[in-house]
């Protein structure tokens, strides 16, 4: 945890966006954005693909940039200073659509590399910290294999863990289960709601509706690069205002 | 609807489809045609076999000191062995050729230690093998301290001169050719264009134009009384020029790593070195193993060059003997000779290569 978010406490918000916008080219991929996301709230954000969803959470850790607004992450406001994007990066995990394990370390390596290098930590510690983690994703017996001998959900709890190892205060997932055959997606979650459980922030770009309902604090419905409507799951799901967040309910919802 | 109640057991394959016979039948008389076009594969080398091998190995001379010794029934290997000292070592003075054994055996056990799996302290090894090395070898190739006498470099040659310069120019070009394959994809624009223009002369430059202006134009920009030894000037100019070659075959490699790689590892804190050293250089210099041998290789063959800038390397050596007068007519064992050390180590080169595309292969397709 760093020095700034400590004294943050625990009533600010983790995660502030005021007036972000970003072009790709000509085009608007983000309109207007403001919104604050505290310190262990869960936050769903769906939408059509196209929206600006993905976009979105990766400004957050500055994998992409914005040209106008602000984003303050933990107390830091997000600048070009490469130092000061290193270290908001510590403090936020990011699963991807991919998993993007690293194809030539074992599931241990790929957990043990960035506390070892970033963090300094002695590789007796990352190592034991890295199978505290494997374990509660329950994949610790397969720590010493690389990572294209396992399947596609037990790669995404990997990248689960390998995030955690890092102590993250936010985690970002960019539609974790989209990659995954219909029978591994329970399995990622299953980690997922564990974590919600335990208190951990969370951004989840997902599809998973049944999940938004079980552990979102609040959804965030995104349309064409804006926040259309955005609600506890409750009124979300069972009162939708817009038009529009209706129309895309009924199309997912509806089979 | 049908249900299977019982597991079937795993059978051996059918007797026909496996073994020695079965795999001639089925690679090389699987039809009339193809037996046909064995059968003459076969003659053919009959044909092309038997007189080489009576050449090289039945009529051959092995044993003498003069021509006279040689029958010229078959190759007089006579003429090589006479020569062998200095075609390994070039002018080298005999009394000092010790110097030149110890740094090669060394260079050697060194380079054993990196490739043999199971060995400890590669890490150390590798540092010693870039920074330590180089230096003992100078000192005990080039010497002028610690009480080993002096030898200009007008009189290193052979083997040793063609080994000296190909190290050399491998140690120099990959980690330059790295440095230029990132500096080309840099979102800088100095360093992208300083780069593109580095690559883009070196490349479109011949090795022997490369060496010629080494030789005969650098000495024009120095100072008067400054003089760059000429082996230090062949230094050079094949390494930057295998450093540009190096350098396009990395960024092929660095092109092929995902962007969700670079991505995963900024997401998690690291710095661009340490996304470039750890995430994404492993995985291409792994994926480039063949491209980068085969620079080496190139390399390797094209340090025959030197010889037009007076330096005599083991092509070259082995060309000024032939014009010895005691040993007129033998330029075909000579050839044959300098052929076959090349492709000693060349052939070396591609099998480590692929011992190693093997060994790193992690069971990730890509």
């Amino acid at each position: 945890m760093t020095e700034q978010a400590t004294q943050a406490g625990s009533g600010t918000p983790m995660v502030e966006m005021r007036g972000v916008n970003k072009w790709y080219g000509d085009f608007h991929v983000l309109r207007d954005i403001d919104f604050e996301v505290r310190r262990g709230e869960r936050i769903v954000i769906c939408g059509p693909s196209g929206s600006g969803k993905s976009t979105l959470i990766r400004c957050i850790n500055h994998l992409e940039e914005h040209q106008s607004g602000e984003i303050v992450v933990g107390g830091i406001p997000l600048t070009q200073d490469v130092k000061r994007i290193e270290q908001i990066r510590r403090n936020v995990g990011m699963v991807f659509q991919h998993f993007n394990l690293f194809p030539h370390l074992t599931v241990l390596e790929n957990c043990c590399l960035s506390p070892m290098w970033v963090q300094k930590k002695p590789r007796r510690e990352a190592e034991e910290q890295a199978m505290r983690y494997l374990e509660r994703v329950r994949i610790a017996e397969q720590a010493r294999k690389y990572p294209g001998q396992l399947s596609g959900g037990q790669q995404q709890r990997v990248a689960i863990a390998r995030s955690l190892c890092m102590h993250p205060e936010v985690m970002l997932f960019d539609e974790p289960t989209s990659a995954l055959d219909p029978e591994m997606i329970k399995e990622v979650l299953d980690v997922m709601v564990e974590l919600a459980k335990e208190g951990m922030t969370m951004l989840c770009v997902t599809h998973e509706m049944g999940f938004a309902k079980t552990v979102a604090d609040r959804v965030i419905f995104m349309d064409q690069g804006q926040i259309i409507e955005e609600n506890a799951p409750e009124p979300f799901f069972n009162d939708p205002q817009s038009e529009r967040t209706q129309l895309f309910l009924s199309q997912i919802l509806g089979h | 609807m049908t249900i299977q109640h019982k597991m079937i057991a795993p059978r051996p394959a059918p007797r026909s489809t496996v073994g020695p016979l079965a795999w001639l039948r089925a690679n090389l008389f699987s039809g009339p045609v193809n037996s046909f076009f064995t059968l003459l594969g076969l003659y053919l080398l009959y044909l092309l076999l038997t007189p080489t091998i009576q050449w090289a190995f039945l009529n051959a001379d092995w044993i003498g000191t003069t021509r006279d010794d040689c029958s010229r029934e078959g190759a007089c290997w006579v003429f090589v062995s006479a020569r062998f000292t200095q075609f390994i070592y070039g002018l080298y003075p005999r009394g000092e050729i010790w110097r030149v054994d110890v740094t090669f055996v060394t260079f050697a056990a060194l380079i054993a230690w990196l490739a043999l799996p199971r060995l400890p302290y590669k890490r150390w090894v590798a540092v010693a093998v870039l920074v330590v090395f180089p230096v003992f070898a100078y000192f005990m190739l080039y010497g002028g301290h610690f009480g080993l006498p002096l030898v200009e470099t007008h009189r290193w040659g052979g083997l040793m001169l063609t080994l000296v310069l190909a190290v050399v120019g491998m140690v120099g070009a990959l980690p330059i050719g790295i440095l230029l394959a990132l500096g080309r994809r840099s979102q800088m624009p100095i360093v992208k264009s300083f780069c593109v223009v580095f690559i883009e002369f070196w490349r479109g430059v011949p090795l022997i134009t490369v060496l010629f202006m080494a030789s005969v134009m650098l000495p024009l920009f120095m100072p008067t009384g400054v003089s760059v030894d000429r082996l230090i000037r062949a230094f050079i100019g094949i390494t930057l020029f295998q450093s540009a070659y190096m350098a396009e075959v990395i960024r092929g490699g660095l092109q092929a790593i995902p962007r969700g790689q670079e991505e995963a590892a900024a997401a998690l804190g690291m710095s661009y070195w340490m996304r470039m050293g750890l995430i994404v250089l492993p995985q291409a210099l792994k994926m480039m193993i063949p491209g980068i041998v085969n620079t080496f290789i190139s390399l390797f063959k094209d340090t025959t060059l030197v010889m037009i800038i007076g330096l005599f390397d083991l092509l070259g050596i082995v060309q000024a003997a032939l014009s010895d007068s005691r040993w007129l007519g033998f330029s075909l064992e000579g050839y044959v000779f300098a052929a076959f050390m090349f492709w000693i180590f060349c052939f070396s080169m591609s099998r480590y290569s692929q011992y190693l595309e093997r060994k790193l292969h992690t069971g990730h397709k890509r």
